[in-house]
């Protein structure tokens, strides 16, 4: 019984179903099973562990010599000291108004344009199509010298966007990849659906609202998981346009106030930095697993 | 290209049935259409324009120029690559980026293939291996280094500790010009490890059963079946992330700035970190460009060529 599910379970790969079954197949499974999950196990969870526990430890055990695998003494209270003492309240904040209005403002534009592109199909439109995927060649973080002198001097309105979020937002919305994932959707809606709804006397933005935004709700999923992920992770940008501490996004902040403090206070920090990430990708780990592999190859 | 041929065609036909009034009335609706997409357009192409378009243009201006936004600036010819051509650190940068690279594919490249390989033979636990295989991409890389830091300090990190407990020899990890590539090749493999498994994973899922039972049936095994059906299958994926992993490595500035601050001796200034350097430790902002667009032209190559095979599968 219990070989037949394992031989039976899904398509078969590089196994075949006949070896499965066999005595000395299933031990083979069951011990590349187990090596596998321990393997892992050690490799990626381990380091988390000890980042979590290391953080609860006081400074005499952090620095003790073999290493405690489980603290001897709990100290929780480190969490609050990093969050007081580090301010993480003001720095997650600033990750979340940044993230947030990058989100929405990327939403907002490419979906817009990708919509434009895709189902207007305006005169010159294949040419600014190709000027926005011909942005996907551009190795985003080589250029960021000239990019970081338009965000200190906006052409035509003179205007300065250092310490400002929209320093983050605006370049945040020229994502091309995004806006291609999205026209690619677009365009496979049926321009049927499209003319039945102008019969209907549907303009195109009541088109876009109530015909192609409900269908392209998977999609918006995937692009949104995307664009906040970035803005949270991302480091050198927010180092250079963030001078004013009480400005930056919470990597930029941790880093820059990690040297002054104790270790486990530091450790706490670096936990409460990425927990929310991590929370996200545990609710929405279906969706962004499925999205990175839909996404990254035909992108 | 194709679509606005289609889209060409499609209005002709709709103007030739309908004759000349119904071709009035589409060319006002056309009219129209045009201005609302203009309107959807706009606020993207302004971004785009701001930040992508301008600032390359921009990067291959400043390149031949000097500038300090106090006076105006002036054309200096090639002097900014002449200045750069004359510091060690521009060779040594460009080494250390080529050495991190090539560690990074040795690891990076081979490690998530036989992983995903032996993965997309369990059939229990799915679920959780995908989840602990990608839990490092969500920690911010900031993070990582700095956890990684500690655990690679040569006294109190968990690394020397388990080989001293081992009786193994200890490492000085990124204190030692020897092993500081290595070491921070090992934080960038851990940190973006999952997602290469998991599009390779995809990539097994799509390979079609027969394949695998013909080869059977010829007598391969195991082995044969890996390198005759399972790498020709997934060898356009492969070589996607290959040059992926070229130009986002090529790209590497958080973990050496926050881990090595670039030392011992240089031993880990990646390019990006030394047009970090030029720009905003020096304020030679032509020197910073003219390192960019060595770097832009570099990658271009290979950005190119990633779109050239994307856009052939469609």
């Amino acid at each position: 019984m219990a070989s037949g599910t394992l031989a039976d379970r899904g398509v078969r790969s590089l196994a075949s179903p006949m070896s499965l079954r066999s005595v000395r197949g299933r031990t083979v499974y069951w011990i590349v099973f187990g090596g596998m999950l321990i393997a892992f196990l050690i490799a990626f969870l381990f380091p988390i562990y000890w980042m979590i526990t290391g953080a609860m430890k006081s400074t005499p055990e952090l620095v003790s010599n073999p290493p405690t695998v489980v603290p001897h003494q709990w100290h929780p209270g480190n969490y609050a000291t990093a969050w007081s003492e580090m301010d993480l309240g003001q720095y997650l904040t600033n990750t979340v108004v940044q993230a947030g209005g990058a989100w929405l403002l990327q939403i907002v534009l490419c979906t817009a344009a990708a919509y434009a592109l895709s189902k207007l199909k305006p005169i010159f439109g294949q040419i600014i199509l190709g000027g926005i995927l011909a942005t996907l060649m551009v190795p985003t973080q080589a250029l960021v010298v000239p990019k970081y002198l338009t965000a200190l001097d906006v052409p035509f309105v003179h205007a300065n966007l250092l310490n400002s979020p929209l320093a983050v937002w605006l370049p945040a919305a020229a994502n091309a990849f995004n806006l291609y994932l999205l026209k690619r959707f677009f365009d496979q809606i049926p321009n049927d659906l499209m003319e039945s709804a102008g019969l209907d006397g549907a303009g195109p933005l009541r088109t876009l609202w109530y015909i192609v935004l409900p269908m392209a709700r998977p999609v918006l999923g995937v692009v949104s998981i995307f664009a906040v992920v970035a803005v949270w992770q991302d480091f050198l940008w927010p180092l250079l346009v963030f001078t004013d501490g009480t400005k930056q996004p919470i990597t930029v902040g941790v880093e820059q106030l990690a040297a002054n403090l104790p270790l486990n206070v530091t450790l706490a920090a670096l936990v409460l930095a990425s927990a929310p990430l991590v929370a996200v990708f545990l609710v929405f780990q279906r969706h962004i697993i499925a999205g990175l592999s839909a996404g990254s190859i035909k992108g | 290209m194709v679509v606005a041929t289609e889209a060409g065609l499609r209005d002709a036909t709709v103007v030739a049935s309908g004759g000349a009034n119904r071709g009035v009335r589409r060319r006002r609706r056309r009219a129209g259409t045009n201005l609302a997409a203009y309107g959807l357009l706009a606020g993207g192409v302004l971004c785009f324009a701001l930040f992508s378009w301008y600032p390359t243009v921009r990067a291959f201006l400043l390149a031949f120029q000097h500038t300090n936004f106090v006076g105006s600036s002036r054309w200096v010819g090639w002097a900014n690559f002449h200045r750069l051509f004359a510091d060690p650190e521009f060779v040594a940068a460009w080494r250390n980026s080529f050495e991190f690279t090539g560690v990074a594919l040795v690891l990076g490249f081979g490690v998530p293939f036989v992983m995903a390989v032996v993965l997309n033979e369990l059939r229990h636990l799915k679920t959780v291996f995908r989840l602990l295989v990608y839990l490092p991409v969500m920690i911010p890389p900031a993070v990582t280094a700095i956890l990684w830091k500690w655990f690679y300090d040569p006294g109190n990190g968990i690394f020397n500790q388990a080989l001293g407990f081992l009786h193994l020899p200890t490492s000085a990890w990124t204190n030692s010009t020897h092993t500081a590539i290595v070491s921070l090749v090992l934080v960038a493999t851990w940190a973006n490890l999952g997602g290469t498994t998991l599009i390779y994973l995809a990539a097994l899922q799509n390979i079609p059963s027969e394949l695998y039972e013909a080869a059977e049936l010829d007598g391969a095994n195991i082995l044969q079946r890996v390198r005759h059906v399972t790498i020709p299958q997934t060898r356009y994926v492969m070589l996607l992330l290959l040059l992926l992993q070229i130009i986002a490595t090529m790209q590497e500035f958080t973990t050496p700035f926050i881990m090595t601050g670039g030392g011992p001796q240089d031993a880990t200034v990646t390019v990006l970190y030394l047009i970090y350097k030029y720009a905003f430790v020096y304020f030679d902002y032509g020197g910073a460009c003219a390192l960019s667009i060595m770097l832009f032209i570099f990658l271009g190559v290979f950005a190119a060529l990633y779109l050239r095979l994307t856009r052939n599968s469609d």
